[in-house]
């Protein structure tokens, strides 16, 4: 019931109507002046929180070995480093693909990330198929949905090969919609 | 004479800060008088948040932030550290009785109807809380930096990534760019470290606050429901009469509850320490079952099981309407009885709840979805050939990776049937066309069978059956 008056209590006197617009203009300022002062610093801080949302990463090809190291008709795991490892990512800027070599010439990557949630796949040489540890996911040789929860066909990543070397282009998780 | 000093000191500190009155007063404040053991659940989550606190301070001590170097942090502060297994086991099992607590105080303020006028921000300020304390374990499974760690964050970001139109942004959010990297572990970091500490200290001085000024809530009685006009002076006159101070009358409960606790949270971390660390943070180790911890394993199980083509609404309307109802909860039903005597349906959907989550966590420790990638090839005992179609269809049951999914004779994994007596049920051509074709959860295996390979296979299933006298 003592709200009304608060106001007064607190300046210890009654408030003509230039003083009350006065105080009605003091106190903008401060809202306005401090909502200044807030920008200066979120601004910043928000863009640095975001900066992955901006910031369009240049994929680049890298070497997984040469040539004749992979046989005819085998799919195996190849590793390789991230478009862009940071001095401090250590093992974490590894990526790796499913690769095969389909004749002399040609080579098939697979991504190694599951489409339904993104663990990784492993490929079962005798079966023909690929398959996922967490649900169970199955993809045959060509990387189409065998079985289980999977949406999408496994994706595959750009192959070259280049001076003899097999190179395989950077690529961002897949993410499935 | 000390006295006399201690009291002049007191009586000083009285005057130029004021604290010890109010925290006195504030301590005193007067409780119902039946409020016991069924109220010592928040008191519970608050002391376990405490030891997260202190536990996660003293590991900060130690632990690199870095991609490169939380592992070996980890290891260092697990086998090499004073003290630091156990440091180590009572931050996780500190975790796990928070998790448990919260649950706990949760189910104890649904039950006692608790939540209604004028608790509601009580109840709304707490679910909030709920959600910083599953974003705390999750972030902090992710610090372990260890293989799980990678696949963990993986998997969240691609849950992240069916959200409609803003998936691929949250996804990049939380990967902290395109791959697992340098950036991942950093950002995780911060928030299980400031931002959520900085939020649960907030919203607890929030919760207690609004504890302290509605009161601790009676015990329910049936027939005496909450009416908004008169409750709040009903309440007065019942504390005013009845009521006793909170300290020492009723706290000492919530001290012995929480050195209980305390105590059991020890003697895990001493004899069972830490969950053990798995393989390097690579993700290009293709060898991997990533596993949450115990209390999202039923979660693990609700994303196995989901139906195909409904992903989008388990994964993300699914977490924000169970949020909207617990949120809304208060408002909606803000009046009325309290008892759980007299409402059938929050007690319904209390062990509604208890059974689903208790089932799917079960499930998820089984996980029967997951392939079995080491299995052995069978034994000959159990195949029951050494050469013969059978002998080799029983190898082609192993090479093609049906041993993978299917048991016989309980060896195998548990995604598909169970094929130790199949040829009780299926006959040879139902047998072909099955393996043939394939199914949901079965890829056809038409185009990677030769005829003699097929032919085997099912003269090894044919002999699949179970013996009669």
């Amino acid at each position: 019931m003592k709200e009304p008056n608060t106001e007064h209590a607190s300046t210890g006197c009654s408030a003509s109507p230039a003083e009350l617009s006065r105080r009605k203009f003091l106190a903008r300022l401060s809202l306005a002046v401090g909502g200044i002062g807030a920008l200066i610093v979120t601004v910043p801080v928000v863009g640095f929180i975001l900066a992955p949302f901006f910031e369009r990463r240049k994929e680049v090809w890298r070497s997984v070995g040469k040539v004749e190291s992979f046989k005819i008709g085998e799919t195996t795991a190849v590793k390789y480093e991230d478009a862009s490892p940071l001095p401090w990512a250590g093992v974490t800027a590894r990526s790796a693909a499913w690769l095969r070599r389909v004749n002399a010439d040609t080579f098939i990557a697979f991504s190694i990330n599951c489409t339904h949630l993104g663990c990784p796949v492993r490929w079962l040489a005798e079966a023909n198929l690929f398959m996922c540890p967490c649900h169970g996911g199955v993809y045959y040789e060509d990387g189409t949905v065998a079985a289980g929860p999977p949406p999408l066909p496994l994706p595959r990543y750009p192959v070259r090969v280049k001076d003899g070397d097999v190179q395989i282009q950077t690529a961002p998780i897949p993410i499935t919609k | 004479m000390l006295k006399k000093i201690y009291h002049r000191i007191l009586d000083w500190v009285d005057d130029r800060t004021g604290l010890p009155k109010m925290i006195g007063k504030t301590a005193r404040h007067l409780v119902p008088p039946d409020a016991k053991w069924w109220y010592v659940f928040g008191s519970a989550t608050l002391c376990a948040f405490m030891i997260q606190v202190i536990t996660g301070v003293a590991l900060a001590f130690a632990y690199i932030p870095s991609a490169s170097e939380a592992y070996s942090t980890l290891h260092f502060i697990s086998d090499q550290a004073p003290f630091g297994h156990f440091l180590r086991g009572l931050h996780y099992y500190g975790a796990s009785a928070m998790v448990l607590m919260v649950g706990l105080h949760m189910t104890q303020v649904f039950l006692a109807g608790s939540y209604k006028f004028p608790r509601e921000l009580n109840w709304a300020t707490g679910v909030l809380l709920l959600g910083f304390t599953l974003v705390m374990g999750f972030t902090g499974q992710l610090l372990r930096g260890d293989q799980n760690a990678v696949w963990t964050v993986v998997v969240a970001a691609e849950q992240a990534g069916r959200t409609p139109f803003i998936g691929q942004w949250l996804a990049h959010f939380i990967l902290g760019g395109d791959t697992v990297g340098g950036a991942t572990l950093t950002r995780f970091f911060a928030i299980h470290v400031f931002i959520m500490p900085g939020f649960i200290f907030a919203f607890v001085g929030l919760h207690l606050w609004l504890v302290l000024r509605h009161g601790i809530s009676e015990p329910p009685k049936a027939g005496k429901p909450v009416d908004p006009k008169t409750y709040r002076a009903e309440y007065k006159e019942l504390i005013e009469k009845k009521g006793k101070p909170f300290w020492p009358d009723s706290a000492w409960r919530d001290v012995v509850f929480c050195v209980v606790m305390i105590v059991g949270i020890a003697a895990l971390a001493f004899i069972y320490g830490a969950p053990q660390l798995g393989k390097p943070p690579d993700p290009s180790i293709t060898t991997a079952s990533p596993r949450p911890d115990w209390y999202l394993m039923w979660y693990f199980a609700v994303l196995a099981l989901m139906p195909h083509g409904t992903e989008q609404y388990f994964l993300i309307f699914g977490p924000l309407i169970v949020g909207i109802i617990l949120i809304a909860l208060p408002f909606v039903f803000n009046r009325g009885e309290r008892s759980p005597w007299r409402r059938p349906w929050a007690v319904a959907i209390v062990l509604m709840t208890m059974v689903m989550i208790a089932t799917l966590w079960v499930a998820g420790v089984k996980s029967p979805w997951s392939p079995n990638f080491n299995a052995p090839p069978l034994s000959t005992s159990i195949v029951g050939a050494t050469n013969g179609p059978v002998f080799v269809g029983a190898q082609l049951f192993h090479a093609k990776g049906c041993l993978n999914c299917h048991l016989i004779a309980s060896d195998g994994g548990r995604r598909g049937p169970d094929l130790t007596a199949v040829a009780d049920r299926l006959l040879k051509d139902q047998m072909v066309l099955k393996i043939a074709n394939g199914g949901v959860n079965m890829p056809a295996y038409a185009a990677n069978l030769t005829p003699a390979e097929m032919d085997a296979l099912v003269a090894f299933l044919q002999s699949r059956k179970i013996p009669r006298p």
